[in-house]
């Protein structure tokens, strides 16, 4: 029953605060603030106090939807759900004070939106039920749409358009190879159901399982974003605001990752077998490819989002090493990636709201104008180079520790794409920080908000960093399908 | 005529009486609202005589009709838009035509005609069914006679119509020459008893299927839909997107059931190469339309492509899912329509794309069922075309027709882009210093009207559960 509160939460709050807009704009933002609060200390609850011992499912809620078709509401908690929903309501509380100040016309839809796509995510990550997923799955696309084509910057509409168009396409194959999951498991045992922990031993040839699995890959792939489906994401997080930012690169990205991670291996475990080899490849690629394009922009934005197909490529790199050292790397990075990436895209907004460009070219030496804004970045762009000490660092060495057992070349190239990383990660600096000023501005630095969003922020990532114990703990307690 | 087939065609009959009651109420006075007030009340009579019409079922009324659940189901449902059509109407017209009271003549006449196809199971009661829709509807499009696209899609909707028929009848003819039965059982076992279909029923089958995809307005028979959907009044395109091809479909299922299509793969081909034509061209056409009548033609080509699709599984999920789909679809298709009603001012149709620009910061309200209608056309979430859509392609899974799916999801995609193309539109800011002609009148009857409707698409969306028991249970008897 908490679980679905979990959903319920951001939904009704969602509705309620476009409601309130209407008398009062400041109200809605606190209700959505007090919504993703509560969720946040709901499920840090949770966290705190789960048992280190017992089995891995922490919460099941289940009640019947459509019996016809054997589709239930049907949610379960494991740890890799709990650490991907903390995550979720941690950067949802972020995103709802990034935007206190930037969004401030139609500002109830605006937070109507916002919870009702981190309502859809919450639910991916908590459902058991493979319709239900696909619900979820479909349900967070139209109010992303909506935050990007209406809040969004000068191209916004052709980058909601390319957004929605590229998941929606990934989503249909997937909705197919669920369906023929459903027919097989039903024509096999007698019994017609969507229910995930039934058709985790669906008993089928192993040609039907390659073709499925690939229509549940490709929708994942599109979502992480994996080369060649990443080129959306530029698009989509260039011109996004800057909640909109955050919440894709912090969460929605890690809705294909979580999909890889609970679909994709335990349901089709050899033909992933199969095809790992090509998948790791392509996750190099993006490694590789995605920190030369980064290194290649000149707008802010749309160099931490070519980072993230850089980061995201290790995800996949890892999650096709079937090890658990690369597992837990994995999902490292994904909260990780989560906090140093929005933390960066906060950053990118807090300088486009003072000097209204996002080109870096334009920018330079503002360290000695924003010296606290600078530390900050200084921070993350660590964070995001891989330095010890830091969260992002932890996820990659685990990640190529794992992936080493599994295939050595891939982990070479892999970690070549760890130089590729300090390329374009100190360029940031470089270019918007240091060097000479090319005009002379007067800037106020990061306000009392602002320094409160960074600080949470700085103190997640060093956490992450040099304690990650109770993480890996956590997302131990998750079935991994280890070869 | 027995009691009990009185009492079962009882919609039928209290609809056509109250035809002829209205008709002399007009000639005593002409008046809008008691004329308007009437029809109203004939459409809940009717829907009212299903209820005792359901304690005979199954019933058949040799030869021409049968009332069995499914007619009984499809009778509510053409009432039940019909009604909804009706009440849409009343605004549309007072602010536009001086004689606005035959109207409600032709209305229920063209409903009357599309309760007959429901019940037929014979091509003599096909036929005239078919005939009385047709030519109701000629006068219904072309009824705002002062406007200028009016008389063109009148004559053009006439001609096409009356050529199709023509086929139709042909084909029937030449089916009946070799079966020597006009009624769909009879044909089916005269075909069975053959074994085989000979080139003569298939040229009749061919013919009659330009007749019947002329009404569906399927490739390659779909080129009056756009123009028509253009040039006639709201109301009535909303009715020939709904009424007019419900009800011919849900003939072509009986026929199709009655004469075991999927036996014959030569009658699958033929079908599933329209299916494929008409999303392909039904998408592709809609994509660079500006005006919102003809996307919405457009899509709805593509729309009977999906259904088609269904159709073509040959298993028993198929025909649930044509059944649920076009509830979602009449929803979703009048509600779309009815937004368009109520944006129209009385100087002009709020049709162009331009009307709809920054309408969310404007008309919130509507805005947002408008959107809804889109997003559920569009197959998302939390709406009755989704789950239609769903159900659709789980028919297609289970019947294996790969091909089939692979081209419903890639048109689908693109769908998807005129649909969200109308919705951007609509979150744009509002054009600053530009007057539009638009200034609607939004009446409130069309706003509950709305309302309901939306309620009912996001109520089958997000609970489906009741409404396919109810089509799973009919679909077993026909079967």
């Amino acid at each position: 029953m908490i679980l679905l509160l979990l959903i319920i939460i951001p939904l009704a709050g969602g509705l309620l605060s476009w409601i309130a807009a209407a008398r009062n704009t400041l109200w809605s933002r606190y209700i959505a603030l007090a919504c993703l609060l509560v969720d946040l200390a709901i499920t840090a609850q949770i966290w705190a106090t789960h048992p280190a011992s017992g089995g891995r499912w922490l919460y099941q809620y289940k009640t019947d939807w459509v019996p016809h078709f054997g589709i239930s509401l049907n949610l379960a908690m494991d740890g890799l759900s709990l650490l991907m929903l903390i995550l979720t309501f941690f950067l949802g509380t972020l995103a709802v004070l990034i935007s206190w100040k930037e969004i401030n016309q139609r500002a109830g839809f605006f937070h109507f939106n916002l919870l009702f796509v981190l309502a859809g995510i919450t639910g991916v990550f908590l459902t058991m039920d493979l319709f239900l997923f696909y619900f979820f799955w479909e349900m967070m696309l139209i109010p992303m749409y909506f935050l990007i084509g209406i809040w969004g910057h000068e191209n916004r509409e052709y980058a909601a358009n390319k957004f929605f168009i590229f998941t929606q396409a990934g989503g249909l194959l997937m909705l197919l190879a669920i369906l023929a999951l459903y027919f097989i498991h039903g024509a096999n045992t007698g019994v017609y159901t969507y229910d995930y922990f039934s058709l985790l031993n669906t008993p089928m040839q192993q040609e039907t399982a390659r073709w499925l699995m690939l229509g549940f890959l490709v929708a994942f792939m599109v979502k992480l974003p994996a080369v060649p489906f990443h080129t959306w994401l530029p698009d989509a997080h260039t011109e996004a605001p800057t909640a909109g930012s955050v919440i894709l690169a912090g969460l929605l990205l890690k809705t294909g990752a979580y999909g890889i991670l609970r679909l994709v291996l335990p349901l089709f475990p050899e033909a992933s077998a199969y095809f790992a080899p090509w998948i790791m490849f392509l996750g190099v690629l993006g490694i590789i490819y995605g920190g030369m394009l980064a290194y290649a922009q000149t707008d802010l934005k749309r160099l931490i989002a070519y980072t993230s197909v850089s980061h995201m490529g290790f995800v996949l790199v890892g999650a096709f090493s079937f090890n658990a050292l690369a597992y837990e790397g994995v999902v490292m990075q994904m909260i990780a990636h989560g906090i140093s990436t929005g933390a960066l895209f906060i950053i990118a907004g807090a300088l486009y709201e003072r000097i209204h460009t996002r080109n870096i070219l334009e920018m330079g030496g503002l360290w000695s104008r924003m010296p606290v804004m600078g530390s900050a970045a200084m921070i993350f762009v660590m964070a995001s180079l891989g330095l010890p000490g830091l969260g992002n660092f932890v996820a990659e060495f685990l990640i190529l520790l794992g992936s080493w057992q599994a295939n050595r070349w891939i982990t070479v190239f892999a970690a070549i794409g760890l130089v590729v990383a300090t390329a374009y990660s100190l360029r940031i600096m470089q270019k918007v920080f240091f060097g000479q000023a090319t005009r002379q501005y007067a800037l106020p630095d990061l306000n009392r908000r602002e320094l409160l969003i960074i600080v949470a922020l700085v103190m997640a990532i060093l956490l992450l960093g040099l304690h990650p114990q109770p993480v890996l703990k956590t997302s131990q307690k998750t079935d991994y399908v280890v070869r | 005529m027995s009691f009990a087939d009185f009492i079962s065609l009882g919609p039928l009959i209290t609809l056509f009486t109250a035809v002829v009651i209205s008709m002399l109420l007009i000639a005593i006075k002409r008046n809008h609202r008691i004329t308007y007030a009437f029809s109203l009340l004939a459409y809940l009579m009717a829907l009212t005589a299903i209820i005792p019409a359901a304690l005979y079922i199954p019933h058949a009324v040799p030869p021409l009709l049968v009332v069995d659940e499914f007619s009984l189901f499809n009778t509510g449902l053409v009432l039940t838009s019909g009604f909804i059509i009706l009440l849409l109407s009343y605004n549309y017209f007072e602010e536009r035509e001086e004689r606005k009271e035959e109207y409600y003549l032709l209305l229920p006449l063209a409903t009357t005609g599309a309760l007959v196809l429901v019940v037929s199971r014979h091509f003599m009661s096909l036929f005239l069914g078919l005939e009385i829709l047709s030519i109701s509807l000629y006068g219904l499009i072309a009824y705002l006679r002062a406007r200028e696209r009016s008389d063109e899609a009148g004559i053009k909707y006439l001609i096409l119509a009356a050529l199709s028929s023509a086929f139709l009848l042909f084909g029937m003819a030449l089916v009946y020459a070799f079966t020597g039965h006009m009624d769909f059982p009879g044909i089916g076992a005269a075909l069975r008893q053959a074994g085989y279909i000979p080139v003569t029923v298939l040229a009749g089958f061919g013919m009659m299927l330009i007749g019947i995809g002329f009404k569906l307005g399927v490739v390659p028979f779909h080129m009056w839909a756009p123009d028509i959907y253009e040039g006639a009044p709201l109301p009535v395109s909303a009715f020939i997107a709904t009424i007019s091809k419900g009800g011919m479909l849900v003939v072509l299922i009986r026929f199709y059931v009655d004469i075991h299509g999927n036996d014959y793969s030569m009658i699958w081909w033929m079908l599933a190469i329209v299916a494929v034509a008409s999303m392909f061209a039904g998408n592709w056409l809609a994509l660079t339309q500006q005006n919102i009548k003809r996307i919405l033609a457009y899509s709805s080509i593509a729309h009977m492509g999906y259904i088609l699709v269904a159709f073509l599984s040959g298993v028993q999920t198929g025909l649930e899912a044509i059944s649920f789909y076009l509830v979602a679809y009449f929803i979703t298709s009048i509600g779309a329509f009815g937004v368009l009603i109520v944006m129209s001012s009385s100087v002009q149709d709020a049709e162009t794309l331009d009307d709809y620009r920054g309408m969310f910061w404007r008309y919130p309200w509507v805005a947002t069922v408008f959107t809804a209608m889109l997003l559920s056309l569009a197959g998302i979430p939390l709406t009755a075309g989704f789950i239609g859509k769903f159900y659709i392609v789980m028919a297609g899974v289970n019947g294996h027709m790969w091909f089939l799916l692979f081209m419903l999801v890639i048109n689908s995609v693109i769908g998807l882009y005129y649909y969200i193309r109308i919705i951007a539109m609509m979150f744009k800011a509002p054009a600053t210093g530009e007057v539009t002609y638009i200034k609607p009148s939004l009446p409130v009857a069309g706003n509950i009207t709305l309302m309901l409707l939306t309620l009912v698409l996001i109520g089958l969306g997000v609970y489906p559960t009741a409404m396919m028991q109810l089509i799973q249970q009919m679909m077993k008897m026909i079967v």
